[in-house]
């Protein structure tokens, strides 16, 4: 076992707070850990279920169908000249992601706090592995997607293009929060008692269940605020652009875009500093 | 030239325990108090973990405030085996989480050179429904190595735990053996420049244990730096070289670990070689005889925990005889830190099996010869027979403990072919030898 020096890495840990950003060096490291942890979440969540990864139709699908049911056919909300069934579709997919991988990622340091006091490593692993792990309930479901376009024959505009954009986007509004909210909950748990209200409140202020032409344009300066926003319309065009009331609306993708980096950055800071203290106050 | 691997430096850890109730007076209406709760339970919470200046200055004295470990510091160099010796609340495992990154320091720094292994608990990052293989790697990369490594040691790893055919396995179906002995070969297979492990290993079979000491001691010699705590003081004195003895959050000593086994076992004056039943209602025994003291003593019958293998020491019982007319004798088992019993020697003195004691205080020693004990942690039990009521009047177990050292490495000590001399005991036995020359095997 010859060791280089430049395989020793010296640490020095010391007691003052500093101000840091996420060291992706160490990350770097621990990135086999990432890998491990995502596909044990994946793989636990699953363990000895009949339907396995079938779930990840089934769950979005019966949601989507009690949507359609209640506000396409009993109460007509609006979906601005589409199908009710793929208006919603489109939005719910994404929304299921980011809502669950909030949720999970918010509630990550908690949930662990007896592995955080036992061994180290980079605490940012804990929100990244339901936000990263996600993905794949999130690919299965896209067949739904494509099914429900292809039942009703939408054809792909040059729109598609910001899907890339949009799935990075995606990611970031639950890694935004997350990074916030996980920190936070050790400390305060109030978090864990709110969440429940504050995805709610996420959900009815962002264009899901509705569509966004409903709202006046002087509230839409700050209807945009919610980063959930440009990410479910930017969905809507991307995938339903033939539509003309589908146009890409670039004030709510720079919005969404802006909020969720400068949440994502900030959260980032303070996870760190929270990080190192996260064993004694959890 | 050595390498430093570890430096600490004057480091303390705080905790706040209990912050006290902060109540306005003029809160007395409940409405106000659930009002004004909040605000109060927002200082409270953040204040947890932040401290004032005064605070960590140590001046004033403060109930809230625990110091789990006051300026501690010391050095590790490549190669050094550290024993951290310490009753409970020393401080021992915060050292170890402050060293490992768990948790940080309150005030102070300490530099780490190279990788670090932290074996807190066996089994950390196991999962019940994973197979034995899904786990080694989990186990694996949580521990901090990469996949790579985790694939070139697979094979011995798998080998080590002897789990064989069960590798594709989910572990909830293992026996808790063989779940412990895969979480181990995980560990033992790690290759970290600094390993630090706490006493939790010290689980499982006789057997398991040995194998872990092993490792370590192997890792030792492989150049690794190794810091062991454990109240085992056999397993510390085996394997490490130095010790840190740690009282009330301090570092006390930092010395050979034959000092520093000695200072733990003997510190606080009533120490576990020696315990005495002031109140003679508590005391083992019934109306006719109670057990007064037992006491380890050492050659010049001064009380001792320690005894070094090239001296004699005893056991010296002290009982009370309350009513006349029984034939009492008394007799000890030595018991080895394992649990098993090496011996029992009763009273030689013959004459109280048939004769009955007269009333009043009587103390015996049993004196057990030097070079017969093997290393360790013994305890003794002490049996008090009535012979003319043929019953047991009372029989306590562990009543003392004290340790056997090897402090000049006496005997044939530290051997090149199989380590340190086997078994329970190690007595110092005459050997006899003829010498035939060669003229005279021809001729017969």
């Amino acid at each position: 076992m010859s060791e280089t020096p430049h395989d020793q890495p010296v640490v020095v840990i010391e007691s003052k707070r500093s101000w840091a950003f996420v060291d992706f060096r160490e990350l770097n490291h621990y990135r086999d850990l990432l890998y491990f942890m995502v596909w044990r979440s994946i793989k636990v969540a699953y363990a000895q279920s009949v339907g396995g990864l079938a779930w990840a139709l089934v769950q979005p699908a019966i949601q989507i169908l009690v949507f359609t049911v209640i506000f396409g056919n009993l109460v007509d909300i609006g979906s601005d000249g589409l199908p009710y069934l793929l208006f919603s579709t489109v939005a719910i997919i994404p929304w299921s992601y980011m809502s669950g991988t909030m949720s999970a990622a918010s509630g990550s340091l908690i949930g662990n706090s007896a592995m955080l006091g036992k061994i180290y490593f980079p605490r940012i692993i804990y929100p990244l592995t339901p936000i990263i792990g996600g993905l794949i309930n999130f690919s299965i479901s896209l067949i739904l997607i494509v099914a429900v376009m292809g039942y009703y024959q939408v054809t792909p505009t040059k729109n598609m293009l910001l899907l890339p954009l949009l799935f990075v986007m995606m990611m970031m509004v639950p890694l935004a929060f997350s990074l916030w909210l996980s920190s936070m909950a050790i400390r305060y748990r109030d978090v864990g008692i709110v969440m429940g209200y504050f995805m709610r409140m996420l959900m009815y202020t962002a264009p899901i269940l509705y569509p966004s032409s409903s709202i006046s344009e002087e509230m839409r300066g700050w209807y945009v605020l919610n980063p959930i926003v440009g990410v479910i319309e930017g969905f809507r065009s991307a995938l339903l652009g033939a539509s003309p009331e589908m146009f890409i609306r670039w004030d709510s993708l720079i919005c969404s875009f802006v909020v969720s980096l400068l949440l994502c950055i900030t959260g980032a800071i303070y996870f760190r500093r929270m990080e190192r203290i996260v064993v004694d106050v959890i | 030239m050595t390498n430093r691997t570890l430096s600490v430096d004057n480091i303390s850890k705080l905790y706040r325990i209990g912050v006290p109730q902060v109540t306005s007076e003029n809160s007395s209406n409940p409405l106000v108090r659930v009002l004004t709760k909040p605000f109060a339970n927002f200082r409270k919470y953040r204040s947890l973990y932040s401290f004032s200046e005064a605070e960590l200055a140590g001046e004033t004295p403060r109930n809230d405030i625990l110091w789990a470990l006051r300026d501690v510091s010391f050095n590790m160099d490549e190669g050094d085996i550290v024993g951290v010796v310490g009753a409970n609340g020393a401080g021992k495992s915060t050292l170890l989480k402050v060293i490992s990154r768990i948790t940080p320091p309150t005030k102070g720094r300490l530099t780490v050179r190279g990788r670090v292994s932290c074996l807190l608990e066996v089994g950390t990052g196991f999962h019940g429904e994973l197979t034995g293989r899904e786990n080694i790697y989990m186990s694996g990369t949580i521990l901090g190595m990469r996949k790579r490594e985790v694939d070139a040691k697979f094979d011995d790893i798998v080998e080590f735990s002897g789990i064989g055919k069960f590798v594709d396995t989910p572990v909830k179906r293992y026996s808790s053996g063989m779940s412990v002995r895969l979480a181990f070969a995980v560990m033992a297979h790690l290759e970290p420049d600094l390993l630090i492990v706490d006493e939790v290993l010290a689980v499982g079979d006789v057997e398991f244990q040995r194998k872990c000491l092993n490792q370590m001691s192997e890792a030792g010699d492989r150049g690794r730096t190794v810091m062991f705590v454990s109240h085992n003081m056999s397993a510390v004195a085996r394997l490490c070289k130095r010790g840190l003895f740690m009282r009330g959050g301090e570092l006390v000593q930092d010395a050979p670990i034959a000092d520093v086994v000695y200072s733990y076992m003997t510190a606080g004056g009533q120490s576990s070689a020696e315990r005495v039943w002031e109140d003679m209602s508590e005391a083992p025994g019934d109306d006719s005889v109670r057990l007064h003291a037992v006491k380890v003593v050492g050659e010049n019958s001064m009380p001792t925990g320690t005894v070094d293998i090239g001296h004699a020491m005893g056991i010296q019982i002290t009982f009370d005889v309350l009513e006349p007319g029984h034939q009492l004798s008394p007799y000890i088992t030595m018991v080895s830190d394992a649990g098993i019993d090496l011996f029992s020697s009763a009273d030689s003195n013959r004459q109280f099996e048939s004769e009955p004691r007269e009333i009043g205080r009587y103390t015996t020693i049993c004196w057990v010869p030097s070079e017969f004990l093997a290393e360790g942690t013994h305890y003794v039990r002490v049996v008090m027979r009535a012979m003319n009521r043929q019953m047991l009047v009372f029989r306590e177990s562990d009543v003392v403990a004290f340790n056997v050292i090897d402090e000049k490495n006496s005997g044939f000590g530290t051997t090149w072919w199989e380590g340190k001399p086997k078994g329970l005991v190690r007595p110092n036995l005459d050997w006899t030898c003829e010498y035939t020359p060669p003229a005279m095997i021809i001729k017969g």
